[in-house]
């Protein structure tokens, strides 16, 4: 097993990546930018080394700093979390030069799954289906005016290197194509450095729902189940559950079978998720994109399974077998996670501010992820992900149930949080009925 | 004379209007940044935008004058 880690990360991810470092008897390191001294993840690593100021670009992006703290405290492994270096083909090339261990995929698997437009057609020719879409980067209106009439409308633009939803949007016709496309592009330039576009057939009443999939040591891809990430606001996730109540039995084998492929496809390893589409009302289902990383929402996965998935990433990272038996997995009862944002509860605009009270609930099934507690500042310079707010329980409604308590006992005094929007949500009857898809937010907050 | 103030705490990612300009109710003054998201700052009101406050890249505070139209 490694000896040490350095966890390359922030808030709750970091937190929840050194818990289980620690647990196997792995020294834990933590990196951490001036506006996040005060944080639990900081405290709780082994050894702590600032890297920068709080601009991400300057800390947690920063490869050069990550890579010196690394040597000056003689970590043997990096772990990247989900977002900032986690998906960057030359910052793992990088660490696996200077000798170290990669907690994560082989840097070509991050490449080919990186660009969107390549995954794709990857994806197409490994057998896995794919919507309608563009096989080139798309690079001005008039071409993508063609193509969308090609393609058919409504379609999805969205930049090939993007991310968490940025730029993203739906047009039903060539007038609202034309300002979407220019907006695409100038996101995708600033949040990616690359204007790349590409447009895909948008399908209405869609369910998201991913494949978690684990490439082992040996070779050998594995899928873990499935998470309904249907509980979206600005195209960015919100709330996830496991099993999903719109994939039944049949397309759910299909499902794992086609994940599977896709990660076969790229000589996968490690832990990495495979989004789909899922149109319940054809029961069938198309390759979004590969997540190659940690996944946010994990823990439903590992709450079902009983499989604590950081663990199998640094087995597989050291190159030994998993924990469980791979042919034995089976998923028991209904698990729910609600992302506790720090923002107002009506339209999510950002709320940053001191946390003068934090109460986690606690009780038979809940499991919270944190990333602050009582003291801390929540700053602008990072995303708005305050906790994980994860239950479980023997089916859906008894896991609802616990989920309606969890979140009514869940205090946070200062910044503003989503927690009224999460009991809205399920007080809802399109939620609690299971019946829902990705407007579902929008018709909760209309 | 209306003045126009930040919400939240941010940082000014992008200045779209300039001072001196005639601004209409609605239009985007400045771009802010907070969290990963953009959120512009609009005009409330029609008028000359006669006070400017802000630069790119300056960390506003909640309730921080950004403008004023007059």
């Amino acid at each position: 097993m490694l000896n040490s880690v350095l966890v390359a990360n922030r808030g709750e991810i970091a937190r929840r990546v050194i818990a289980t470092a620690r647990r196997l008897g792995i020294r834990a390191v933590a990196v951490y930018s001036e506006a996040d001294e005060e944080l639990p993840f900081v405290a709780e690593a082994d050894e702590a080394v600032l890297i920068g100021p709080p601009p991400p670009a300057k800390s947690y992006l920063d490869s050069g700093a990550v890579l010196a703290a690394a040597r000056r405290t003689g970590a043997a492994a990096i772990h990247p979390g989900y977002g900032f270096l986690s998906e960057n083909p030359q910052f793992a090339r990088r660490v696996l030069a200077e000798g170290l261990t990669w907690v994560g995929p082989p840097p070509e698997a991050i490449e080919q799954m990186g660009d969107k437009i390549n995954a794709r057609n990857l994806m197409a020719q490994a057998g896995v289906p794919v919507a309608a879409g563009t096989t080139e980067p798309v690079t001005s209106a008039d071409a993508a005016l063609a193509e969308a009439a090609r393609i058919g409308y409504p379609v999805m633009v969205k930049a090939a290197a993007g991310g968490g939803g940025i730029g993203m949007s739906v047009v039903r016709d060539p007038d609202g194509l034309r300002a979407a496309f220019e907006t695409a592009r100038t996101r995708a330039e600033r949040f990616f450095g690359d204007p790349a576009i590409l447009l895909e057939r948008y399908i209405e009443r869609a369910r998201h729902v991913e494949v978690q999939i684990l490439g082992l040591a040996d070779g050998r891809v594995i899928a873990l189940g499935e998470r309904d990430c249907s509980v979206q606001r600005r195209h960015q996730k919100v709330a996830e559950e496991t099993p999903s109540p719109g994939v039944g039995a049949a397309l759910r084998a299909r499902m794992l079978a086609a994940a599977v492929r896709a990660g076969a496809a790229v000589g996968y390893r490690g832990a990495g998720t495979v989004e789909c589409l899922v149109d319940p009302a054809a029961g069938d289902f198309v390759f979004l994109e590969m997540n190659t990383r940690l996944q946010v929402e994990h823990p439903v996965t590992e709450l079902v399974t009983g499989i604590d998935l950081v663990e199998q990433q640094f087995r597989i990272a050291a190159g030994e077998d998993v924990s469980f038996d791979a042919a034995a997995v089976q998923p028991r009862g209904h698990a729910l996670e609600l992302r506790v944002y720090a923002e107002d509860p009506v339209r999510f605009l950002p709320s940053p501010g001191t946390i003068t009270r934090w109460e986690e609930p606690v009780g038979a099934g809940v499991r919270v992820d944190a990333g602050y507690a009582a003291g801390n500042q929540v700053t602008p310079f990072y995303d708005p992900l305050l906790a994980k707010l994860c239950v479980h329980g023997p089916d859906r409604d008894q896991a609802l149930a616990r989920a309606r308590e969890a979140v009514a006992a869940f205090r946070i005094v200062g910044p503003r949080t989503n927690l009224p929007f999460h009991a809205d949500l399920l007080a809802s009857e399109e939620f609690s009925s299971g019946d829902y898809d990705t407007s579902i937010v929008a018709r909760l907050r209309p | 004379m209306a003045e126009v103030r930040a919400e939240m705490v941010a940082n000014v990612w992008k200045v779209v209007a300039a001072e001196g300009a005639e601004v209409s109710d609605g239009d985007t003054l400045v771009i802010l940044e907070s969290m990963k998201m953009e959120i512009p700052v609009l005009a409330e009101g029609s008028g000359t935008l006669t006070r400017l406050h802000v630069a790119e890249g300056d960390v506003v505070q909640e309730g921080d004058l950004i403008a004023v139209i007059e």
